[in-house]
């Protein structure tokens, strides 16, 4: 491991594999050496489920540019839909 | 030196060897065929695993004359494509130092049990193997040649050590046993260029056997010629580089 930077989170949804779909349980975002991604480091991302097995993960792969974008995208995207009065959350 | 009226010929497979904790682990194994002697090396995989590349630079190392033997580093983690179960590696912080060295250890002593082997066994590996191979030439009295190249994480501050990585590896310096050669480009960022220098100069200040090389035009992982960072001239140096370093010292 070259950076050893990797953090994670609890998270609820649905990834789809290569298997299909299955509920994710966790998001492991690392800062370290890409597997296809063409740079040297980049913001590595799965989408997993320890429960099911190694193979159900989504992987992404981003440079460290575009994963601001990709969370600045998201959040910009949260605040429209919380301020949305007729969508009701049923589950956060 | 071969030469095409030469017989050529080579078995590789996979094989089970004891690692560390006495565990059953898995090895990519690769030798040439006939009585030997031959000297062996480990080959130790890097961050993206235990994967395609290291089963080619395992029987490459055969090609030119090696007992070579890849131990999987992962295969505690369980089974799966290698990059799912890398994936799984990374998010779980690596492997443990202690465990890779005693899963070395184990790779090392089957090798040399071995009736075709010569007695001497060298160490390679890349990226987070460049760094194992250097922490096992310093904590395993078994290496008769380590090569490093471009070893990440070498010189770690107090807050990149973890309970699996637990003591910064240049702070063994002094207990290397064998003669190291590093590889490492320029323009890497782990190890920087800075970082190579201030582990030569402890190398040499402890009085160790080295021969570091610098590739300018080089960065991280120039001999992965499935990835954009391979850099062809460099990459062909350094394999003859080595090649020439373990002739030297497993003979």
């Amino acid at each position: 491991m070259c950076t050893m930077i990797c953090e994670q989170s609890e998270i609820a949804g649905s990834g789809k594999g290569t298997d299909g779909w299955f509920p994710l349980k966790r998001v492991n975002v690392s800062y370290d050496h890409p597997f296809n991604a063409p740079w040297e480091y980049g913001v590595n991302i799965d989408f997993v489920n320890p429960e099911i097995g190694m193979g159900a993960r989504v992987a992404v792969e981003l440079s460290p540019h575009s994963a601001k974008q990709l969370a600045d995208t998201i959040i910009s995207a949260l605040k429209k839909g919380e301020a949305d009065p007729q969508i009701k959350v049923s589950v956060l | 030196m071969y030469t095409t009226d030469q017989f050529e010929g080579m078995i590789a497979e996979t094989i089970t060897v004891k690692g560390h904790g006495g565990n059953a682990i898995n090895t990519y194994f690769a030798r040439p065929e006939g009585p030997g002697p031959f000297p062996s090396v480990v080959v130790i995989h890097h961050l993206p695993g235990w994967d395609e590349l290291y089963r080619e630079f395992t029987r490459r190392l055969a090609h030119h004359g090696y007992l070579a033997i890849s131990p999987d580093l992962y295969c505690r983690e369980g089974k799966g494509t290698p990059e799912d179960v890398a994936a799984a590696v990374r998010a779980d912080g690596g492997v443990a130092d202690e465990q890779v060295m005693g899963d070395l250890q184990g790779a090392a002593d089957y090798v040399l049990s071995l009736p075709t082997s010569n007695g001497k066994v060298g160490v390679f590996g890349t990226c987070s193997g460049g760094r194992h191979a250097f922490l096992a030439g310093c904590l395993l009295n078994v290496f008769d040649a380590v090569v490093e190249c471009w070893g990440g994480n070498v010189i770690m501050d107090n807050e990149q050590l973890t309970e699996k990585q637990p003591v910064s590896p240049n702070k063994y310096t002094g207990k290397l046993s064998a003669p190291l050669l590093g590889l490492f480009g320029d323009l890497d960022q782990s190890p920087t260029p800075e970082q190579v220098n201030q582990h030569e100069k402890e190398l040499k200040a402890a009085g160790k056997n080295i021969e570091f090389h610098r590739y300018p035009e080089a960065g991280h992982g120039f001999l992965y010629y499935d990835r954009p960072i391979y850099h062809q001239s460099s990459a062909v140096d350094g394999w003859e580089k080595m090649f020439k370093f373990f002739s030297r010292h497993l003979s």
